[in-house]
């Protein structure tokens, strides 16, 4: 049996915000790299081999019991700190009661109307530069369920499958869901809104090193809610226009990248706009989204009546943090990613341009390790935002991890640097080195002593390619004479040819100019 | 001691072993040959591990006779109630949906017997998941009272009561959701203990209820429940609920068995109408020698008392729904593929193991939790039900700031027949009336023997209640009033229970 993904009509994106006005509502599952997981002291390193990172609490074996991890707890309230949340000061874990072969209890260890942070925000930057405040309505801890692994059919999901493997090495790692309050008023600029948002979280939780934050692996996951109301006049934060009720919404899963959130959000409401126009009615239901085809497809219908039978978990003691506590891992927040943001712009004297550029590249952390171990601003923007750049994105993997992978690391980049400014290598040379670099020849030293690449220091030499070349172009000798200095280009290109590329291309032309002036 | 290793107490048997008079051997073999020869009739274990307690037995023997210190019941072989995981051992409790379930791990309770050097030897029947007052609802069949093999022995805990009151065992464990220790030890004249919420780990009881569960010791004298309370009790890091404070000094309170002094509360709510006379007089009597040793007693009320009940069959069927959840098939234990489906999916299967491995109590009680949790009945009943506990154990609160101690008979009556109340879920339920409420409120509770009710000679029992963390008055209480009984009575009230021939032919079920 297989299952076919029909097309389902789409309203042209432009036509849909000249009718509606969408109101997101995002949902974001941080996996949290603590050693050991939410409940009990297996380890929680990623890619193990299935099942070996299982112990009996995890898998909700017969009489075994949760102990909070304190850890997890600490993580929790400074992310909730970092997202100027309100702190509970008293709060318990609730069981969420629902069969799934890969929840071992078949229910869910969660928090249900006692999270331990609750109405806090996030400022976004978007591209304009301009602010937009995301309101946070929660965030509270719980356990991640195992994995399950479909086998046969051509879908990879259950229907069809001729059987699943569970693997239970993920059941019980600890989760922090961060909701948002409905997010409105964001107009045609939902899409990039939604995106931002997940964006500008995930730098505050890598700054704030409570997870990996690696939404190809799934350390990071988006839920995103999409709803559309009528369309009242031109302004969408206009009372008239927040005043028109909430429409239907439906839950868009599986959105594992940024680039997916905004496009699903953008397929989302041209979806439902279609729909909408047309006269029929949003179901509530959940959509998965295909990163491939760029579509969401039905999920399984979901109404606000599901009904998870919550009620507080007897196994646990309530977690009551005490004040002093909060405020002493209030002193732990790193410096806001905003804030920071524009304190680094001011020290590399990057434009407003340039550091956007930088922010998008997500080359931030990059470019500052690779000043900090001892290249200029302006060379480590350069070096980060070209070849490797391109490369990652060739690779559609995000500049970090593309670097980790191939083992290209900051402080390469700065020798790479160095070996330019103190006169070893031309920048077409240091071109040919990081090449080598990425090629895994070894370090940007290595590389060049490797390939034999070095300025020529002897002036004899070059001063004896110049004499040939003048001599070889007598026309192009009496313009520069005449005091066409532009035209020495074409002289240098030629020296460098003689000098095979190894000489310094700045030495050349002042050469040049000397003997024609 | 008597020459019957199965007739003496635990605290003998232990001095014997001190002394190196008796071996753990030949201790354990008496009582496996015990076993051998009526547990045909009594049906009291599930499983018999003798060779495990033999191998144990010979271990404490060979560290006794290397000049090993050890602790004081080492060498005492022991019954553990089959909701204990016992790892390499199966834990079954009582549901056909564990059977062959073999644990990879130690309860946190069975590992304390074993550190102590206590051979364990087998797993009690008990009321399927330690639903039920008379083991009728385990899937494998129900023990029987010794005092009357056509009657129930009590449950959940009817295995380890009825394991004590035939001699196959000195000491068992035991689990109390509501009465599951006090009660059976009631009707056949034994003595158990639930200790406060908190005072004994969780970690390896399969849950029932988690907010009422509480592990305690079972024996045939106060002294003996004590001596195993130690045993048992202590902080574990394993259990979240679990009180991080040394066991109460449960053993010299056995020891002390003083009154002197005591205010006594009667709980006017535990007694009169609806409690056979015979448990009544029996009652009466044991106050009148707690006065006579010197105690004051006055009568209290606690009158949330009344609402205990309905409470209690709101808490426990919430929780225990969840609880039960993990019992799906995909993991361990019983897999049943539903009949007329190709290739079924792992819901139809988890559908179908359910069905066929839950007994009709258990799914009365999931049915009944599920609904109480469920939208728009939360509040009702869940809600309302945890705010009669709050005013119980306010009650108990109250009560407390009067009395040292409070008393009730343990049951309403003595043990029923097999077969009497298995219809009529509601006349069950009211067996534990009077024990419920300390599982409410977390209070520390024991029941011994009180003695024989007039009109049918079977075995009545009192119940002392005692402050959380307080249980030390538990012991201190009952040991004083256990004298002076077994002084009235010329010996103790087990000596008159019938024998059990070896040859006599099991009874059917
Ligand atoms: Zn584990």
């Amino acid at each position: 049996m297989s299952t076919s993904i029909t097309t389902e009509a789409v309203m042209d994106y432009d036509e849909a915000m000249a009718r509606f006005d969408p109101v997101m509502g995002l949902e974001v599952h941080v996996e949290l790299h603590t050693n050991t997981k939410m409940f009990c002291g297996c380890p929680t390193t990623f890619g193990a081999e299935p099942n070996t990172q299982v112990c009996p609490v995890c898998l909700g074996l017969p009489g075994a019991l949760p102990v909070v991890n304190e850890k997890a707890v600490e993580s929790a309230i400074r992310i909730g700190l970092a997202l100027h949340c309100e702190i509970a000061e008293w709060c318990r874990f609730a069981r969420k009661n629902y069969f799934y072969p890969d929840m071992p209890k078949n229910f869910q260890t969660s928090q249900y109307d006692e999270p331990i942070a609750f109405n806090g925000y996030l400022d976004v930057e978007l591209e304009d530069g301009s602010t937009y405040r995301v309101e946070i309505e929660r965030a509270h801890m719980e356990e991640d369920t195992g994995k399950s692994l479909h086998i046969g059919g051509s879908t990879g999901r259950i229907h069809g499958a001729d059987y699943s493997l569970v693997d239970y090495n993920r059941a019980g790692i600890p989760l922090i869901e961060i909701v948002t309050k409905p997010m409105v008023g964001a107009g045609e600029r939902a899409p990039e809104v939604a995106k931002a948002y997940v964006s500008a979280l995930r730098d505050l939780l890598r700054a704030l090193d409570v997870s990996d934050v690696k939404m190809e692996q799934g350390s990071m996951r988006c839920d995103a809610n999409v709803s559309l109301r009528p369309k009242v006049g031109g302004d969408p934060l206009s009372a008239e226009q927040l005043a028109v009720p909430l429409g239907t919404r439906t839950e868009t899963k599986n959105v594992n990248s940024l680039r997916s959130v905004e496009r699903a959000v953008r397929y989302e409401i041209s979806r439902h706009a279609a729909i909408l126009a047309a006269g029929g009615s949003i179901l509530q239901e959940t959509r998965h989204w295909h990163e491939d085809t760029g579509v969401t497809t039905s999920g399984r219908e979901k109404s606000d009546a599901e009904d998870y039978r919550y009620f507080p978990e007897p196994d646990l003691v309530p977690v009551a943090p005490s004040r002093e506590l909060v405020e002493s891992l209030r002193g732990t927040l790193p410096e806001p990613p905003g804030l920071r943001r524009r304190r680094l712009q001011g020290e590399w004297g990057y434009s407003d341009l340039e550091m956007r550029d930088v922010l998008n590249a997500g080359a931030v952390e990059l470019i500052e390790q690779t000043v900090a171990a001892g290249a200029s601003p302006a060379a480590a923007k350069k070096w980060w935002l070209g070849e490797p750049s391109r490369r990652a994105n060739a690779q559609a993997q995000d500049l970090v991890t593309y670097a980790a992978e191939i083992g290209l690391t900051p402080a390469h980049v700065a020798e790479l640097d160095g070996l330019v400014t103190s006169g070893r290598l031309n920048d077409s040379m240091a071109r040919q080195v990081l090449d080598g670099v990425l090629a895994g020849e070894g370090t940007p030293t290595a590389v060049a002593d490797a390939r034999g690449l070095e300025l020529v220091q002897d002036d004899g030499a070059l001063e004896a390619a110049v004499d040939k070349v003048i001599e070889a172009n007598p026309d192009v000798a009496a313009k520069i004479r005449d005091g066409k200095v532009a035209a020495a280009g074409a002289l240098i290109g030629q020296v460098m040819k003689e000098m095979k590329g190894q000489a310094d291309a700045g030495k050349a032309r002042s050469l040049i100019l000397d003997k024609l002036q | 001691m008597n020459p019957d290793l199965t007739r003496a107490t635990a605290a003998e048997l232990a001095d014997a072993l001190a002394q190196g008079t008796v071996s753990s051997v030949e201790v354990t073999q008496a009582h496996l040959d015990r076993i051998a020869a009526v547990d045909g009739q009594v049906h009291s274990y599930l499983h018999v591990d003798g060779e495990g307690a033999l191998a144990a037995a010979r271990a404490v023997d060979e560290r006794r006779a290397a000049g090993e210190s050890l602790g004081v019941l080492a060498g005492v072989p022991i019954a553990v109630k089959d909701v204990m995981t016992t790892k390499g051992l199966p834990t079954t409790c009582g549901s056909r949906i564990l059977e062959g379930w073999i644990p990879p791990y130690d309860a946190t309770v069975v590992r304390h017997l074993r550190e102590a050097g206590m051979p364990i030897l087998g797993k009690t029947n008990m009321d399927e998941f330690a639903m039920g007052s008379s083991t009728e609802h385990s899937a494998y069949g129900p023990s029987r009272n010794p005092w009357d093999l056509d009657r129930i022995p009590g449950g959940s805990g009817g295995g380890s009561s009825s394991v004590l009151a035939s001699f196959q065992a000195p000491l068992a464990t035991g689990t109390d959701t509501g009465g599951s220790i006090r009660q059976p030890a009631a009707v056949t004249a034994t003595v158990g203990t639930k200790p406060t919420y908190g005072g004994v780990s969780r970690y390896g009881l399969v849950a029932l209820a988690s907010s009422l569960d509480q592990a305690g010791p079972c024996g045939r004298t106060v002294l003996d429940t004590a001596l195993l309370h130690a045993v048992m009790g202590g902080h574990d890091p394993l259990d979240s609920t679990s009180i991080d404070a040394p066991v109460p000094a449960v053993v010299e309170a056995a020891r002390r068995a003083d009154v002197k002094g005591l205010k006594i509360g009667i709980v006017k709510e535990l007694g009169g109408e609806g409690y056979q006379p015979g448990v009544r007089a029996r009652f009466e009597e044991s106050v009148q020698l707690l006065v006579d040793l010197g105690a004051e007693v006055v009568e209290v009320s606690c009158p949330n008392f009344d609402y205990a009940l309905a409470a209690y069959y709101l808490i426990l069927p919430s929780e225990a729904s969840s609880n039960l959840a993990k019992f799906d098939a995909m993991r361990y234990g019983l897999r049943v593929a539903p009949e007329g489906v190709d290739a079924p999916s792992a819901e139809q299967v988890m559908a179908a193991t359910r069905d066929a491995g839950f007994g009709p109590e258990v799914k009365r009680r999931i049915i009944l939790g599920t609904y109480a949790l469920s939208s728009g009945y939360y509040d009702a009943y869940y809600g309302s039900a945890q705010k009669v506990r709050a005013l119980i154990a306010q009650d108990f609160a109250r009560a407390f700031e009067q009395v040292d101690v409070l008393v009730s008979p343990t049951a309403p009556t003595t043990a029923f027949k097999l077969g009497d109340k298995l219809d009529d879920p509601m006349a069950m339920y009211l067996n534990d009336i009077a024990t419920i409420p300390a599982n409410l409120a977390g209070v520390p509770g024991m029941s011994l023997p009180s003695g024989l009710a007039d009109e049918d000679g079977l075995p009545a029992g009192i119940q002392i209640l005692a402050p959380a963390m307080q249980d030390e008055r538990l012991y201190t209480v009952g040991a004083a009033l256990e004298g002076a009984l077994i002084d009235r009575w010329g010996g103790h009230l087990l000596d008159r229970v019938p024998e059990l021939t070896a040859t006599s032919e099991p009874k059917g079920a």
